[in-house]
């Protein structure tokens, strides 16, 4: 029996897993589709075959759809995610240097983002006094999680993203080449990268994204709104496959056929060695050294897979916040509408998974992990805080972007 | 005479570019510069300032060179992507070649149309003259394991070139495979069994 065939681009990076794992295990076929892969080299490429067609869907950066809706991007084609393909999942990394004065300036070697910003803080003071450079750091995009996470931890640390340190963009496979040429000083970017400088001995991890922001949204699977108005039942099927997929990979039983699929040079073409440290949660921040970080990359638990609204309108209130966009009440409804719990809860019903009740929550409210209303089985959340305490709720979004301006 | 335009390439494959700079030329546009490196847009970009920047798709730096137009000190105007959000079908033209252009904001459509369209052009001619070459390799390639083969034959068996040839041929036939096949198995056995 024939396959439908969907078309499907990714950028060769861990959270590109879920995606890929339901091609390669099985789980599309299932479902009756066939996921035809296409590996791309950058952001804007996902972007542009989305819009004219040449992907029907993408692993795409979590803001990407909200961009593409408020008219931010070159073509006007409108972009829903229906899902998310997993939670945590980047690392802050910064030159063997900077590191070495973080340490002198009480850098814990925990991760904790606290003390960890405040050093860097005492830091770049240090750089400024001294008339030294900014120190620069890179990020994938600036429509990006890791963007927004960086910022939101410089900003907290009492460090100006913009005046006190600069931002470049650089793509992924060259973050570990631009630090150790010592373009840039650091960076926030998705797995491999974080733990390649490491392996290589040019950075250490300074911290997550997760530890700046528990449980916090990265990539979904985004796609021409036009496409999945018209393929209802492929989309279904679709979004079935992929969070059995997601289920499938967070199973440490399946971790190394995992990440010996990604270690595959037509997908990833890193080690599974180096892999295995985010996949298994057993992040190395130097060399030899073990950190136990079960929740570094989520798949799948803890509603993994959840096209929060929250999280569309916490990525549009840093749009707002770092000046991407203009904060108006149609904007706000854009970016409310580019994510679809809708279209996963529809897609999920029967199943036997677990799906929230809600579609929206109080970020940050949860200081630890919590059962919660779902449909289809029990559902544990969080912990979902934010490392300076700070909540935010989508129902007082002016007044939290209000508070974001001082 | 309209005002001349400045042009930038942004390609690390010399001969695609030194093909699109050329083209360039001959349609009378004298401001074209091509850049490989990334850094050194970087550094130029704001000495150049372009008014149509022109990179290829496998370029993973497309998002830092967007970055770079967002930008407003590097550059004085703002830069949109292709030449006009209302033309599709032009768009889907130059991604399906492998090619994205950039244009300042104001430029008028019918200055930069020939140009996108010359790109377009440039770039589909050069895939297929790479597809050529690759297609070349392999016939090439194939020729060698044959002729070694061939070789193979003659001296073991004593046979003429012609029949030894003959003999791959009809084999091949035989077991519905290619003659190149049949070749590379004859000269696996041959130095699996030795001199």
């Amino acid at each position: 029996m024939g396959l439908t065939q969907i078309v499907a681009g990714y950028v060769p990076l861990l959270d590109s897993a879920v995606l890929l794992a339901t091609q390669e295990f099985g789980f599309a076929e299932s479902e009756g589709i066939e996921l035809r892969l296409v590996k791309e080299t950058s952001w804007a490429n996902i972007r542009d075959r989305v819009a004219i067609g040449h992907f029907d869907v993408a692993h795409m950066l979590g803001p990407m759809p909200i961009s593409a809706n408020l008219g931010l991007t070159p073509l006007a084609v409108p972009v829903i995610a229906p899902m998310a393909l997993g939670l945590g999942g980047a690392a802050i990394t910064v030159s063997n240097a900077v590191w070495a004065a973080m340490v002198d300036a009480g850098a814990p070697g925990d991760g904790a983002p606290g003390p960890s910003g405040a050093a860097l803080r005492q830091v770049v003071l240090a750089r400024a006094k001294a008339g030294e450079e900014r120190l620069r750091f890179a990020v994938v995009h600036p429509e990006s999680a890791h963007n927004y996470a960086l910022r939101y931890w410089l900003a907290a640390s009492g460090i100006d993203p913009d005046r006190d340190v600069e931002i470049v963009i650089v793509p992924p496979p060259f973050q570990p080449d631009a630090l150790a040429a010592k373009r840039t000083d650091g960076y926030c970017v998705g797995e491999p990268f974080g733990s390649v400088a490491v392996e290589r001995g040019i950075g250490r991890i300074v911290t997550t994204k997760g530890h700046v922001w528990q449980m916090s949204p990265d990539k979904v699977l985004g796609m021409r709104t036009q496409w999945a108005e018209r393929f209802p039942e492929q989309l279904a099927a679709l979004l079935r496959a992929a969070v059995r997929a997601a289920r499938w990979c967070e199973d440490p039983a399946n971790h190394e056929a995992l990440a010996a699929m990604l270690a595959r040079e037509d997908r990833l073409g890193t080690d599974a060695d180096i892999l295995m440290r985010a996949i298994g949660g057993r992040m190395q921040f130097e060399p030899g050294v073990e950190q136990a970080l079960p929740d570094f990359f989520v798949p799948y638990s803890r509603a993994a897979n959840f096209p929060w609204i929250s999280h569309a309108l916490w990525f549009y209130s840093q749009m707002v916040r770092w000046g991407h966009v203009e904060h108006t009440i149609e904007n706000v409804a854009k970016a409310r509408a580019s994510y679809r719990p809708d279209l996963y809860r529809n897609a999920l019903a029967g199943m036997g998974m677990p799906v929230p009740g809600a579609s929206s929550k109080i970020e940050g409210d949860l200081g630890e992990a919590m059962a919660v209303g779902a449909q289809g089985g029990r559902l544990i959340l969080g912990p979902d805080g934010f490392f300076d305490g700070q909540k935010f709720d989508p129902d007082q979004l002016d007044a939290y972007i209000a508070a974001q301006r001082q | 005479m309209a005002e001349s335009l400045s042009i930038l390439v942004i390609d690390d494959n010399p001969i695609r570019a030194s093909i699109i700079e050329a083209g360039l030329r001959e349609a009378g546009h004298s401001s074209v510069q091509v850049i490989s490196d990334i850094e050194d847009v970087a550094k130029r970009i704001g000495e150049i300032a372009p008014d149509v920047v022109i990179i290829d798709l496998e370029n993973p730096n497309r998002d830092v060179l967007e970055h770079f137009f967002a930008l407003s000190r590097i550059i004085k105007r703002p830069i949109a992507m292709f030449v006009d959000k209302s033309d599709p079908a032009e768009i889907e033209a130059a991604v399906d070649a492998g090619v994205s252009a950039y244009v300042v904001d104001g430029l008028r459509k019918d200055r930069i149309k020939p140009i996108l369209d010359m790109a377009i052009v440039r770039f589909r001619a050069y895939s297929r003259l790479q597809n050529e070459l690759d297609a070349a390799r392999t016939e090439l390639q194939g020729r060698k394991v044959i002729d070694k083969a061939k070789g193979i034959l003659m001296k073991s068996r004593g046979m003429s070139e012609d029949d030894a040839y003959a003999l791959l041929r009809s084999t091949a036939m035989n077991q519905n495979r290619k003659i190149v096949e049949i070749a590379q198995a004859l000269i696996t056995a041959s130095e699996l069994l030795g001199p």
